[in-house]
Formats: C-alpha cells, sequence, structure tokens
C-alpha cells in the first residue's frame, strides 16, 4: 500500500464529493418540479382557469432559477474523469465515454427546444403545443440522468463486459445486460422517484411559507394539493425502490450492506436497526465490544429485507472478512490471493508485449477469456491491491447514519404529506401555524435526505471505484497533488457564489410572489 | 425558409422580453466562462491525452499503473 499518494487519492476524492454533492444540490428540484408543474399546467388546460396559469407560471419562474444556476455544473465531473481520475475513465471508458456525450449533447438540444417554447412561448404557440413542450421538458430531464446512473449502477455491480488486457479496458459484451442491470434499474428509479419528493417538498414548504405570511392563499393551498398528492405517491414508491436496492446490495455489496446496517457478526433472523446510535467503530475481531449505546431492533426484518426471507442468514463484517464455511462465505484473504493470481497474468501478459513474444500473449489472452480463469480470479482483481483485509472496510459510522437518517426522513416526508392532505381536505390547514413550520423546515431536510442517499451509496461502497475490480487508489491519476488543492478551492468557491446567487434570487422571487408579467 | 425566419423571431424576441431572466443570462454566461475559459483551460486538461499521442501508449501506461502503481 505505500506505493500510493494518499495525499493525491485523499484530495481527488474530496473534490469528486465536492462536486459531486454540489451538483446534485440542483438536480432534483429540476427532476422533480417540472412534472409538478407539467401537471398543473394540464389542468389549467383541462379547466381553463387562469388561477391555474398563475400558478403553473409562478413555479416555472422558480424552475427557471434553479435550472439556469444548476446547469452544466455536471459537467465539472466529466472534466475531473479526464483528469484526476484517468485510469478508470480509460479502463471503463469505451463503455460510457459516447453514451454520455450523446446524452449530453441531446439534453442540450430538448432543453433548449422546450424550455425555450415554456418560457417564451405563452400566448405564441397553441395551449396544447405548449403543454406538450413542458412534459417533454419533464421527461427529457429525467431521462438525461439515466445514463449516466446505469454507468454507476454498474460501477456497484459490473456486469455485461469483459476485460481485454491488450487494451487494459473493459469492452462490452452485453448492452442490455448493462442497461437492464437490476442495480442500475433500482438507482435510475429511486434517484428520480426520490427527486419527486424533494420537489414537493419544496413546492408545499414554500407554501406553507404564503399561508403563514397570509398571502397567495388560493395558489399556496391549490399548489399543496398537487404537491402532496405527487409527493406521497412517489414517497411509497420510493420506500419499494429503496427496498429493492437494499436487496440488490445485499446480493452484489454484502459488505456496504452489512456497514450500512452496522452488522459485525452475521446471524439468521437478522434484526433490522431502526434507529441506534453506534458506540465506536470496532474491530470485527473485537467480539465483546458492543456495537451501540442503544438501539432499537425489528426483529428478522434485517432477513427479509436482504433475501425476503425471515430466516435468512444476513452476513456481518466479521464473516466477509474471515469468511464463513459454514454458510458458503469466501474470505477476504481468500479473495486477495485469487486477486494477487489474476494480477500476475496480468503482469505477465505486460512482460509479454514487452518482450513481443506472441507464444506467450496468445497463451495469456486465452486465460483472460476462460470463465474458469475470470469466475474464480479476474473476478477479485482489485483484492489484490490490499494485504490487510481491514483496509477493504468501508466507515461504517458514515454508512449506518447516512442511510438512516434518508430513511427515518423518508417516513417524515410520507407522513408528512398525509397529514398536509388530511387538514387541507378538511379546510383547517391556514389554522395550523405549527404544521406549516414544519413544513417549511421540512425544506432543507428533503436536501439532507437526497445527499445522504448519495453518501451511502458511494461512501458505503469503499474502497471500490469499480465493485471488487479497481480500488479508489489505482483509478486515480498521478498528477501533483497541490494542483488537485488549488482546483478544490476553486470549485468551493465557485460552487459557493453559485448556490449563494440560487438563495438570493429565488428568495426574492418569492417575497414578490407570482406575478403575470414575463419573464 | 419561412419556418427558419419565425423560429429565428421566436428566440430574438422571447430574449427581448425578458426582464429578470436576463440576470440568469448573465450567471449562465459567466459560470460557462469560469469553466471552460479558466477551469478547463488551465486545470483540466486530460491527462492521457496530454501525455501521449495514441491508443496504444495510453494503454500501456494503464497496463503498467494496473501491475505496478505509481508512487
Ligand atoms: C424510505 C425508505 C428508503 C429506503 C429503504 C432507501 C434505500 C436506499 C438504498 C439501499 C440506497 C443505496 C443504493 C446503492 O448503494 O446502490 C439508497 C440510495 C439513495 N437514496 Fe434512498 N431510501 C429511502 C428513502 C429515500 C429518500 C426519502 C430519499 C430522498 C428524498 C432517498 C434518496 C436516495 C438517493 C439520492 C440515493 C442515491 C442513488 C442510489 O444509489 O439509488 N432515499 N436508498
Amino acid at each position: 500500500m505505500e506505493q500510493f499518494d494518499f495525499t493525491l487519492i485523499d484530495w481527488s476524492r474530496a473534490q469528486f464529493a465536492l462536486t459531486a454533492l454540489y451538483h446534485w444540490l440542483f438536480v432534483p428540484l429540476t427532476l422533480g418540479i417540472t412534472f409538478i408543474i407539467a401537471i398543473m399546467e394540464t389542468i389549467y388546460v383541462k379547466t381553463g382557469n387562469p388561477e391555474w396559469k398563475k400558478i403553473t407560471k409562478f413555479w416555472m419562474t422558480l424552475f427557471g432559477i434553479n435550472f439556469a444556476i444548476g446547469v452544466a455544473t455536471g459537467i465539472i465531473l466529466e472534466f475531473e474523469f479526464g483528469t484526476n481520475w484517468s485510469n478508470y475513465s480509460w479502463f471503463v471508458g469505451d463503455i460510457f465515454g459516447a453514451p454520455l456525450a450523446i446524452e449530453g449533447i441531446m439534453a442540450f438540444f430538448m432543453e433548449s427546444t422546450f424550455i425555450a417554447i415554456m418560457f417564451f412561448g405563452w400566448n405564441k404557440v397553441s395551449k396544447g403545443f405548449h403543454l406538450t413542450a413542458t412534459w417533454l421538458t419533464a421527461i427529457g430531464s429525467n431521462l438525461s440522468a439515466l445514463w449516466i446512473l446505469v454507468a454507476n449502477g454498474w460501477m456497484q455491480h459490473p456486469v455485461g463486459m469483459t476485460f481485454n488486457p491488450d487494451t487494459a479496458r473493459m469492452e462490452m459484451m452485453n448492452f442490455w445486460e448493462v442497461l437492464f442491470n437490476p442495480n442500475a434499474i433500482n438507482k435510475f428509479l429511486h434517484t428520480i422517484y426520490s427527486s419527486y419528493i424533494v420537489a414537493a417538498v419544496f413546492v408545499v414548504g414554500i407554501s406553507a411559507w404564503y399561508l403563514l405570511k397570509n398571502r397567495e392563499i388560493a395558489l399556496a393551498k391549490k399548489s399543496i394539493l398537487v404537491a402532496s398528492l405527487f409527493g406521497l405517491i412517489f414517497s411509497i414508491l420510493t420506500v419499494g425502490t429503496g427496498d429493492e436496492s437494499a436487496r440488490e446490495m445485499a446480493n452484489s455489496q454484502p459488505m456496504k450492506f452489512a456497514a450500512m446496517e452496522g452488522l459485525y457478526y452475521g446471524t439468521d433472523h437478522a434484526p433490522l436497526i431502526a434507529a441506534g446510535v453506534l458506540k465506536d467503530d470496532p474491530i470485527p475481531e473485537n467480539k465483546d465490544k458492543k456495537d451501540f449505546f442503544f438501539e432499537i431492533e425489528i426483529p428478522s426484518a434485517l432477513s427479509y429485507m436482504a433475501f425476503l426471507d425471515g430466516d435468512a442468514f444476513v452476513p456481518g463484517i466479521h464473516d466477509l472478512v474471515h469468511g464463513n464455511e459454514e454458510q458458503g462465505i469466501m474470505s477476504y484473504y481468500n479473495k486477495i490471493e485469487r486477486g494477487k493470481i489474476a494480477k500476475q497474468a496480468l503482469t505477465d501478459f505486460k512482460i509479454a508485449k514487452k518482450e513481443n513474444n506472441q507464444l506467450a500473449i496468445e497463451k495469456l489472452s486465452a486465460k483472460f477469456n476462460d470463465k474458469e480463469f475470470l469466475d474464480n480470479y479476474f473476478a477479485y482483481f482489485g483484492y489484490s491491491y490490499f494485504e490487510d483485509p481491514h483496509d477493504i472496510i468501508p466507515s461504517v459510522p458514515f454508512s449506518f447514519y447516512s442511510f438512516h437518517i434518508m430513511v427515518m426522513l423518508g417516513g417524515h416526508f410520507l407522513i408528512l404529506f398525509t397529514v398536509l392532505l388530511i387538514f387541507l381536505y378538511k379546510e383547517k390547514l391556514h389554522q395550523m401555524r405549527w404544521l406549516l413550520w414544519l413544513t417549511l423546515w421540512t425544506m432543507p431536510l428533503a436536501y439532507v435526505a437526497s445527499e445522504s442517499g448519495w453518501i451511502i451509496a458511494e461512501m458505503g461502497r469503499q474502497p471500490w471505484v469499480i465493485q471488487d475490480l479497481m480500488p479508489t487508489m489505482t483509478a486515480v491519476s498521478n498528477i501533483d497533488s497541490n494542483s488537485v488543492i488549488i482546483t478544490f478551492a476553486l470549485f468551493f468557491i465557485t460552487f459557493t457564489a453559485l448556490l449563494i446567487a440560487e438563495i438570493k434570487i429565488m428568495l426574492k422571487q418569492i417575497h414578490i410572489g407570482p406575478n403575470d408579467g414575463g419573464h | 425558409m419561412e419556418t427558419v425566419k419565425n423560429i429565428f423571431r421566436f428566440y430574438v424576441e422571447g430574449f427581448k422580453n425578458m426582464t429578470w431572466g436576463k440576470n440568469l443570462w448573465l450567471i449562465i454566461f459567466i459560470k460557462v466562462f469560469i469553466m471552460f475559459a479558466i477551469l478547463k483551460l488551465f486545470f483540466f486538461s486530460d491527462f492521457l491525452g496530454s501525455q501521449f499521442e495514441n491508443d496504444s501508449q495510453k494503454s500501456d501506461y494503464v497496463l503498467e499503473q494496473l501491475t505496478t502503481p505509481n508512487k
């Protein structure tokens, strides 16, 4: 491990985390609010009631601000792939480079056409045409998240590819297997559905503020009705897709699953920790150490969540590190040995290539096409970079808390939307000041939940960039760490300025409220 | 031809009639300028592209990295 420059690795990771988390502050609102606006405009077109047009235009304004400030922040991540993560980009570039570029160009043209019609087209194109453009903006922006999430899903569960030692690249064997990778499907659905919750909370939060200020009563109530219904439906679907994601994780990333539940020792009838406070980050060997200060358990629920069977055995961190023969779990020690055999084969290939030894090249190339070798050795290639299996355990507190915060907030949103609908129906919402304050203060929590989702997804899979194949430290480019520190600072300043601009312009527009003027 | 003209006019009028939205365009331009003219140009060169001339050299380099990672 001493061959790696950890200052460079840590700063490269910090930089990627910073830019990804900031980028993600803008995306979920766009994904969700476009659909809410499309629903509102549909009601306007169906009823002809100008109040709905006013409502549609008001939320469209806020969407415009968010879109303008957030647009293109994701390109920064692509810069980083080429500069800071060049080994990784080369390793997978063949597969994801072209589709991501096509997606970017398509999204740009779709968005610049349909968004222009949305904003400039009132009274210039027919109502039906305008409505179509609004729906297409919503669908287009959601579809433009597809391929990047498929790529992320593949990194968590690499399928449909094979490694070519000659080019040092992964090559696509089966496009459909990559696209319909269960990890990718769940990730896409869970990401967009949960983003709809963020947008719904945004709409009910601002509407609650209007009710507290006794302003824009009709707009606020109508918006709460649409957004709460929308939010409630997608809260239920978010729980469903999250549950599916957890099951997929239990199968393809059991260490991440154990870490997010703080499960050190595997057991059958494993309980789900509904809430708890971790004591510290105990070493898996230390069996006597208590893991939690306190915990609330739901008996057998974790076994059920992982394998749809309350009796099933769920492996803990200890089982994965040391193996568990009874349960047929291979130890990390064994995986390291197998990974090293695969790496030796690659090293031999490299030497043969340098010496232009055709016979050896052919023999070794055949090995990299041999299923037995691929399944039993190359599948653990990434483990070869480690000597101590304890370096392959992600941070348990990070994984545990981010997962539990996300899930608890998911419950909070679901209840909140339900309660808002009940009081709206009873026509008592306006008087329920505590509820309106709670709704307002739930706005930042929606962002916390969404960012926590990414923290569990990305921190929980460490040390892997590509599960079992490429650890983060090998993915990084060998560049000067000082330049990474400088760009980290530059990004921090630029993104913080953008965020402040977003909040300021947004607040100003909310204070002004809906007006029938232009944009 | 008429359609192209109409589309062009649609965009021009749209931009002309913008009120507060013009500030957003200013922000977009400043942002894109910082990103491409400063960050991309001075800080984010394509690492492999700037070091090697062709794909085969890039492959050899990455293979070297994967088998004997550098300090
Ligand atoms: C309430 C029940 C929920 C469950 C069971 C759940 C489950 C999960 C799981 C297991 C992951 C990790 C997937 C992976 O690493 O591959 C995840 C990720 C994520 N979650 Fe949740 N989640 C829930 C609610 C929420 C809520 C309320 C939000 C936001 C409003 C949210 C947003 C996210 C995001 C953005 C990700 C990252 C993308 C992904 O990996 O799918 N989740 N969730």
